[in-house]
């Protein structure tokens, strides 16, 4: 990376307002994105999700969050007041989440809701958004941009959604995208494609790329860097191609754990989780001078 | 065990008729695990259904356990068969403790020892008992899940239905899941009807599988051909692709291809 990276999380810790004091969700992350695809992969609860949401700052009120530093580029995202916060979110990051069903409008056409994301960033006349939709809808690959741009979110497929959520979340050409489980409920020939296009559109943009899963083989096929978390923890990070060589226990469970096609197996291993971990020294810090 | 001749499903009438499922046939021997495989909208989860009783066959007939079976089935035909959702989120009732979850199949059943039955299932699915009296957006979804084979298992089944059991689930749980429901099949001598859209799960649990494309079977094949990769239908192979984690290259590959998901 020679123009230093697009994103900058150092020591990140939040806490969530429990009954009986607060709730720790991320325990000091820290880890950078250049124009790069890193994936962040963990269990329900490992603190995955709170990630995407601190960086655009969607976390509710109640949430306490701290960090030594959390910047795009120049801008700290920390200190940026809520206005400053409403033109960066979509426009200089953007999200997209697992299911289109819940993330779309569903009484507005799709087309329209594409439209409006652009004419709010750009300011542009209506005709010029339909346009710009029309060409989005192309760019990710839908047959008859014209018929699907009147459909409403009920009338297209859950692939089609999400390339839709895709197509809206890119038009006003973000730095960086955060796809939280873009495909978790899609089939699996789904799942792939629409992974194809998501690589093939932020390398065209030349966009940094933070996927967050449950699956580590999904990420790994996928991103150049994988972070692995646990309970708020990041236990390893480490680059895609050398996942074989993952020497946390953790990693390696989530490895293992999954079914393979091409060899029987009696049982599946399963995953053996030891609260001590949390107490080892940061090995994020370690992972992202790499 | 389970005997499906011809069997088609239909949804509407006039124009608007759609059959989901198309004269499918396929036995499943007595403790088999069957699986059922294709994308969503291909007519598995509606075959289920119809095994289960809760779909009308427009034709073709069902036989279980060597009696023919139709919609309306007498207690002793539903026990027989039971089934576990994909969702363990919206299948067990939120208003009802887990004991309660467990008891009222029995209660319906006209079962003795409800205590003891409860206590067993707890045991066998590895729940605590400290679990027995909680509501169910109190566990996890690898442990709803848990409650919902309990619930399964406990009128004491020979076939069970399972309907993407793991979908909605974590990878390391689904391990837990799977390694279980193995277990239970072997322990119990169940005969099992797993759907699924993922070919290494289904190839995982079962020894016969059969690929579904629009609401029919197009092939049928032993799990050991499957490892192999000798899969003969070109939609069998785009999903053994998919699968493989060639995600990338793999989609490359196929894209090429008129498979018959991108024809559609």
């Amino acid at each position: 990376m020679s123009e230093g990276p697009l994103l900058t999380v150092e020591d990140l810790r939040v806490a969530y307002r429990g009954r009986s004091g607060p709730v720790p969700a991320l325990r000091g992350v820290s880890f950078i994105v250049g124009r790069e695809r890193v994936g962040i992969v963990g269990e329900s609860g490992s603190g995955k999700s709170t990630i995407g949401l601190t960086i655009l700052r969607l976390l509710p009120q109640s949430a306490l969050v701290s960090a030594k530093r959390l910047c795009l580029l120049d801008t700290d995202l920390m200190a940026a007041s809520e206005r400053a916060m409403r033109s960066i979110r979509g426009r200089r990051i953007s999200m997209v989440l697992q299911d289109p069903k819940y993330s779309l409008n569903p009484v507005i056409t799709v087309g329209r809701q594409i439209a409006e994301s652009y004419k709010v960033h750009s300011g542009a006349s209506t005709r010029e958004a339909r346009r710009r939709a029309l060409e989005m809808l192309e760019a990710v690959r839908i047959r008859d941009p014209e018929r699907v741009f009147d459909l409403y979110p009920h009338e297209v497929s859950g692939g089609m959604g999400q390339r839709v959520m895709i197509a809206m979340m890119l038009i006003p050409e973000p730095e960086l995208l955060i796809a939280d489980e873009p495909t978790s409920a899609l089939d699996v020939t789904v799942q792939a494609q629409l992974l194809v296009l998501i690589d093939e559109l932020i390398r065209r943009r030349r966009m940094g790329l933070i996927l967050i899963s449950h699956n580590i083989n999904l990420v790994a096929s996928f991103c150049d860097r994988v972070v692995v978390l646990y309970a708020g923890r990041i236990m390893e990070s480490l680059k895609a191609s050398e996942l074989a060589l993952a020497r946390h226990p953790y990693t390696q469970g989530l490895l293992a754990c999954r079914p393979l096609i091409d060899r029987a197996q009696p049982e599946l291993p399963q995953l053996t989780r030891d609260p001590s971990w949390l107490d080892a020294p940061d090995e994020s810090r370690r992972g992202t001078g790499a | 065990m389970i005997e499906v001749h011809e069997a088609t499903v239909a949804y509407g009438d006039g124009s608007g008729r759609i059959e989901a499922v198309r004269s499918v046939s396929f036995n499943a021997a007595a403790g088999e695990i069957f699986g059922l495989v294709g994308e969503s909208g291909c007519g598995k989860s509606t075959l289920l259904r119809a095994v289960a009783g809760l779909a009308p066959l427009a034709k073709g007939h069902i036989v279980l356990a060597g009696r023919e079976v139709g919609i309306s089935r007498t207690r002793q035909e539903r026990r027989l068969v039971q089934m576990v959702f994909q969702d363990p989120y919206g299948s067990l009732n939120p208003t009802h403790t887990v004991d309660k979850i467990l008891s009222e199949p029995l209660a319906i059943q006209g079962l003795d020892a409800i205590d003891r039955r409860v206590i067993q299932a707890f045991q066998e699915v590895g729940l605590g008992g400290q679990h027995r009296y909680r509501y169910p957006h109190q566990l996890s979804g690898g442990q709803r899940q848990r409650v919902a084979i309990a619930r399964a298992l406990i009128t004491e089944p020979r076939i069970l239905l399972l309907d993407e059991p793991t979908s909605a689930l974590d990878l390391s749980v689904q391990a837990e899941i799977l390694n279980l429901l193995k277990r239970i099949g072997r322990a119990h001598g169940l005969t099992m009807l797993m759907v699924s859209h993922d070919l290494a799960v289904i190839a995982h649990m079962c020894t016969r599988i059969a690929v579904m494309y629009q609401g029919e079977i197009v092939e049928m094949l032993e799990v050991q051909r499957l490892r192999r990769g000798e899969a003969d239908h070109p939609y069998t192979r785009m999903l053994l692709d998919a699968s493989l984690e060639k995600t990338r290259q793999g989609e490359r590959d196929t894209e090429g291809t008129s498979s018959p998901s991108l024809t559609r």
